[in-house]
């Protein structure tokens, strides 16, 4: 397990530019935001929820598509013909993406931060909560690129995977005040709890039954998806 | 009974409508180097996936005395598919390193490989900067780490220049008095030359099987390439 991790760094080490936008664009952005609103109350409001996306998002379509340049290339189909366990790849790959997405996670809560952004929690649960968050992004990208067959068809699963749980996890609109339907959506979307659980921890200084409510909704998907994904995987094909 | 290193009974393969390979029935014996020719698209690689276990087939298939696809097997079989399956983004060492963490073999195995497969002055150079003949050879080199007994490598000689070619066919034959089994694809004839026995196929069948001598005998032909050509020939006859 520690072996694959340790290939996937030394991969992304030989690509440093991928490595930096990775790091660099979500505090740009966040950046952006915070002019754009142009007064840090405003960007308060929406920060802590932002933090639930990027790392989610990015560490998707890295996942995806890494996974299925393995495919692809036959270095899965190696890979199966050894005695390596599934789960140990998965969890190789997830070790690996997870300093990744460390990294970026304290760069882009860093300048959040110096950008006026205000947490009442303690800061430990937001990095829990946002890297959790992150691993959910490989998992389902891990998942996502068992239905790709070309890169281009993997980028095309980022908007069909990450969009909607960006637009019903509340950011835009309350979830009360949508459509029923879109409430059952909202609510079944694990994007959604990642986003409360941040407003929650960035809220309140107390750990509430909430919290941690959704904490376990969130890592329960990140297990699930990583057993759907290892399910995916097969030593044979037809 | 005798330990085959294969043995395949009605080995068949089917995708969608098409028969891939169908009703193939042999035996190998250990310790030789075998070819498995034929025209391209003719099923090689499919053979050859479906013992190292990647493939679904139906019949009956025995790697080594045990069902193809057994999980014991994977230490045993060394695959070194044709497209390569190694990382271009990592040196030739750090590919060899990571396989052989993969498989359990020992550090001191990426030494040995990579003079097997000469390499050794290459080792800290990007395989996606490598030439094809080179990264050819770092994929067999990744088949040989560990303790195989039955070598699959899918076209390991091609783009390899003749020297190369020359070191490879030396170094199979140095494999196969140590023990091991190798099923070698190829699709030039000079290279079937070499082997102790061949499998000749064509469009998913076995057209014949026999030593180069033998089958240049019933042929009577003097060299692999007319002694293909002729089997083929036969073969077309008999289907029209």
């Amino acid at each position: 397990m520690t072996g694959t991790a340790e290939r996937v760094l030394r991969q992304l080490r030989r690509d440093p530019r991928t490595v930096a936008l990775l790091v660099v664009v979500p505090a740009l952005l966040m950046t952006l935001l915070r002019f754009m609103f142009n007064s840090s109350r405003a960007f308060s409001a929406v920060a802590p929820a932002l933090l639930g996306i990027f790392p989610f998002l990015l560490l998707f379509l890295v996942t995806s598509i890494a996974t299925l340049r393995e495919r692809t290339s036959g270095t899965l189909e190696r890979l199966m013909t050894t005695p390596l366990a599934k789960l140990s790849l998965l969890a190789g790959y997830a070790l690996g993406f997870a300093l990744l997405a460390l990294l970026q996670v304290v760069v882009t809560t860093s300048v959040c931060l110096l950008l006026g952004m205000t947490v009442h929690g303690s800061l430990a649960w937001l990095l829990l909560v946002t890297m959790t968050d992150a691993l959910l992004g490989v998992a389902l990208g891990l998942l996502a690129s068992a239905f790709a067959t070309t890169e281009f068809q993997a980028i095309q699963l980022m908007p069909v995977v990450v969009l909607p749980q960006l637009l019903l996890c509340g950011l835009f609109q309350p979830r009360p005040e949508m459509a029923q339907l879109l409430r059952w959506a909202a609510d079944v979307l694990p994007v959604t709890y990642a986003v409360d659980a941040l407003q929650r921890v960035a809220a309140s200084a107390s750990v509430s039954g909430e919290l941690l409510r959704d904490f376990a909704v969130l890592a329960g998907y990140v297990v699930a998806a990583i057993a759907l994904a290892a399910a995916s995987l097969r030593r044979t094909t037809a | 009974m005798t330990n085959y290193a294969l043995e395949a009974k009605s080995l068949r393969v089917s995708r969608g409508r098409a028969n891939v390979l169908h009703d193939l029935t042999f035996t190998l014996e250990p310790s030789r180097v075998v070819g498995l020719v034929g025209p391209s698209g003719c099923g090689k690689t499919t053979l050859m996936r479906a013992i190292a276990g990647a493939q679904r087939f139906s019949g009956d298939l025995h790697v080594l005395g045990r069902p193809a696809g057994e999980p014991s097997l994977r230490h045993d079989i060394g695959y070194a598919a044709q497209s390569g399956a190694v990382y271009h983004d990592l040196t030739v060492e750090e590919n060899l390193r990571y396989f052989a963490g993969v498989i359990g073999a020992d550090h001191d195995d990426v030494g040995r490989v990579l003079e097997q497969v000469e390499l050794a002055a290459l080792r800290d150079r990007v395989v996606g900067r490598l030439s094809g003949g080179q990264r050819t050879r770092v994929s067999l080199g990744v088949a040989l780490l560990g303790t195989p007994q039955l070598l699959l490598l899918d076209e390991p000689t091609v783009g390899l220049d003749p020297v190369l070619r020359e070191q490879l066919w030396a170094l199979f034959r140095r494999l196969a008095e140590g023990g091991i089994t190798l099923l070698v694809s190829s699709h030039v004839m000079d290279e079937a030359e070499r082997c102790d026995e061949l499998l000749v196929l064509r469009e998913g069948a076995l057209l014949a099987q026999g030593s180069p001598a033998a089958l240049e005998r019933v042929t009577s032909t003097r060299d692999m390439n007319a002694a293909f050509l002729a089997l083929i020939a036969v073969a077309e006859r008999d289907a029209a």
